[in-house]
């Protein structure tokens, strides 16, 4: 008896319960447009967020709606997009593919360590230990804490500690540069092709003690393209609202701080930079 | 146990590592050479950097002010020596960042005297005058946290501060800088305790010192003069006594709050040799140019207290000790709460209580960690009721805004006795400050 009571009332209380649902999805249902579904089911569904939006989702109902055009999302395909525009009915728009790029070139082989970081093996756990030990201050750890948070594996460490970004597979979603402890990365044009990649401040010689390619804040660069390069903070900044696209300033850079990126990952530096002939590790110099 | 923790007051949990003391605690201070060339940074104290007031290639007077206070939070600095500024530029710091510094080069045979400025009067001046007076004798707390201390005696309005609490706990193994500081310099102490409880309009002081200091607290009691509200105490030897919260509760039985200050419970809290140099330096109207620093450890000579002129390079300190060659690890503090360092370069400052150098023998390579055995030795021994346990697991996952929401990891000062006592060697402390770190950055990003 007490078996079909219980039945009964659970039963019972389930039909009512199922009744209230039904009633609230037939009342309450919110018409949706239906090409929302569709368009996402036609973006990647990465989620990156290098559109700007928060999740692909968000990016299909700006697309419909025309607050974006499908050339916002760089991480699909020519093809993905083109078959979005004409889904919609409305232009491709061309964005530029963007990646994330390094501002540093001090590996193992050619900037010194001072002490060895035996801690918990991250750049960030490193960098609160004194700094994380390397010569320069302002340099890449080599800990990989990028390659670690990138989602596309468009970054791998290279032989020398150096992460090296795979310009095809990075979708310029920023998560290098976050995780980055000594703030290296930053998202560039695809077509920003001159490029500093150095960050420290000093002035003058002293850091080549540090690191054999670090910027000397020489100015030959600016010197050579004024109005392209103007030095600021010891460092050259290239002003890529101008004509960049000159690979005149890294010609006389004594120490290839300053290069030209191309498509393939090649790095050019100018011909008066001091070739690197290392390629093992520097040993540790305690100071 | 329960017999020692009942003779003398103290907090709940805690550890209790090696003191390793005795090599240096009867080693009078002494008075240290002037390097060849002096690091003096600009941004020596929690607050903004000061702003240098002199130029390359000037000539400048040991106390002269070197960079005046940038606003309320920040203390002007003071050449440590008679000298020429060589240059202004950046230079490294303990943290390992580049920050900028004044660069000096000593006279040589220069007697190096300082001139006495106008001295402040302790029973004529206002509080505001003496909050002033401490700042521009650029003092900070001289315990390791460089925090402004004339910050310190302005609490909030609606509080009233009627305790002053003079921290002699020095509960870091190794460090005696504090000891020695109470016993050879307790005149100071009075005096500064006399400038600190009219700048505050507290009724009474109180010296918190652990009992393994008695022969300081002896000499305090001796000397404390008739007319000052002065009381010392003696705590039991614990780690971290030392930490202001856990003098409070050891002292006062009262708890502060969480996130809270020791305003909030009518209580200031001053480290002892912050208030020995208000009393040597406020009547002589100087601002500060030296400090008490020890340099001891396994790979040390000549192991002892020194009395360092700030901006002294640490290469040029551990030269003047012996150190030897197989030093392997330096630590800046002591070895619980202290910061191991990167260069040799890097100038000793206001903040600097003490080196350890250590050889390869002691430190070793790291141990091995293994996975968490849920053996709650770290909730045990955690002063602030934490859950380190937890926070570790949390950490290791990337869960930082559940550490601080949940767990309160913004309680832990760091004190580090949860890595200290984990039997899998889980870097506990380590995971923490990274945790914070980057939700501290987090919060700072718009």
């Amino acid at each position: 008896m007490l078996v079909v009571t219980a039945a009964g009332a659970l039963g019972g209380l389930a039909l009512l319960l199922a009744t209230g649902l039904v009633v609230a999805n037939r009342r309450l249902y919110v018409e949706e447009d239906p090409r929302f579904d569709t368009v996402e089911s036609m973006l990647p569904g990465t989620n990156c967020g290098a559109c700007g939006f928060p999740g692909c989702r968000a990016l299909a109902e700006a697309l419909v709606t025309g607050e974006a055009l499908p050339g916002k999302c760089t991480v699909s395909t020519e093809a993905g997009r083109a078959a979005i525009a004409r889904y919609l009915g409305v232009d491709a728009g061309a964005e530029e593919a963007r990646v994330a790029r390094l501002a540093c070139q001090g590996g193992s082989n050619v900037a010194r360590r001072h002490a060895e970081y035996t801690g918990h093996p991250s750049c960030r756990g490193a960098a609160l230990v004194a700094g994380g030990g390397k010569g320069c201050y302002w340099g890449c750890l080599g800990y990989g804490d990028c390659a670690e948070a990138c989602d596309f594996d468009a970054i791998v460490m290279n032989e020398h500690g150096l992460p090296v970004v795979s310009e095809p597979l990075c979708t310029a979603c920023g998560d290098c540069v976050e995780i980055c402890p000594k703030d290296l990365f930053s998202i560039h044009a695809v077509s920003h092709r001159l490029w500093v990649a150095c960050r420290n401040l000093e002035f003058g010689d002293d850091i080549l003690e540090e690191c054999q390619v670090g910027c000397t804040a020489c100015g030959r660069c600016a010197a050579d393209a004024p109005n392209l390069i103007r030095m600021q903070d010891n460092l050259p900044v290239v002003d890529y609202a101008g004509r960049h696209r000159s690979r005149e300033p890294i010609e006389r850079c004594p120490t290839g701080a300053i290069v030209w990126l191309e498509a393939d990952g090649t790095v050019v530096k100018g011909d008066a930079a001091r070739p690197v002939v290392r390629h093992t590790t520097l040993p540790v110099a305690p100071t | 146990m329960a017999g020692l923790a009942a003779r003398y007051p103290s907090f709940r949990h805690g550890i209790h590592p090696p003191e390793a003391k005795r090599d240096t605690c009867e080693a009078e201070i002494r008075q240290f050479p002037f390097a060849p060339a002096l690091i003096v940074p600009l941004s020596q104290h929690a607050g903004k950097p000061s702003i240098p007031v002199v130029r390359e290639g000037q000539e400048v007077v040991r106390g002269q002010v070197l960079a005046r206070a940038d606003g309320f939070m920040s203390v002007p600095q003071h050449a440590p020596v008679s000298g020429v500024v060589r240059r202004i530029a950046l230079a490294p710091a303990i943290s390992g960042r580049m920050t900028e510094a004044v660069y000096l080069e000593p006279f040589p045979g220069s007697s190096q005297e300082v001139p006495d400025g106008e001295g402040l009067d302790a029973e004529s001046a206002s509080p505001e005058e003496i909050v002033l007076a401490i700042q521009a004798a650029g003092i900070v707390g001289l315990g390791g946290a460089a925090f402004p201390t004339h910050v310190k005696l302005r609490p909030p309005d609606d509080r009233r501060i009627h305790t002053l609490m003079l921290n002699g706990v020095e509960c870091e193994p190794y460090l005696t800088t504090d000891h020695r500081v109470m016993l050879e310099q307790s005149d100071d102490v009075h005096m500064g305790i006399r400038y600190l409880l009219k700048a505050t309009g507290a009724g009474r002081a109180i010296i918190g010192i652990e009992a393994n200091k008695l022969d300081a607290a002896e000499r305090l009691r001796e000397t404390a003069p008739a007319d000052l509200p002065v009381e010392t105490r003696v705590v039991t030897v614990k780690y971290p006594q030392g930490a202001e919260k856990m003098l409070i509760t050891a002292l006062l039985g009262s708890e502060v709050p969480s996130g809270g200050l020791p305003s909030d419970v009518g209580v200031v809290v001053i480290n002892v040799a912050t208030a020995a140099e208000i009393g040597r330096l406020l009547p002589r109207g100087r601002g500060i140019q030296e400090r008490v620093v020890t340099i001891t450890g396994p790979a040390v000579g000549k192991k002892g207290n020194y009395r360092i002129p700030i901006g002294t390079p640490l290469r040029f300190a551990l030269g003047q000790v012996d150190v030897s060659d197989d030093v392997s690890r330096v630590f800046l503090g002591g070895p619980m709460m202290g910061q191991a360092l990167s260069s040799l370069d890097v100038p000793i400052t206001k903040g600097t209580s003490g080196f350890v150098a250590f050889t390869s023998k002691e430190t070793g390579t790291r141990p091995q960690e293994y996975p968490c055995i849920r053996c709650a030795y770290c909730v045990d021994a955690c002063p602030v009721f934490l859950n380190p346990s937890q926070l570790g697991l949390l950490a290791k996952n990337g869960e930082y805004a559940a550490m601080a929401d949940e767990y309160r990891l913004m309680d832990c000062f760091e004190c580090g006795s949860c890595t200290y006592v984990c039997p899998s060697h889980i870097p506990l402390v380590q995971r923490f400050r990274q945790a914070k770190a980057i939700l501290r950055e987090g919060r700072s990003k718009p």
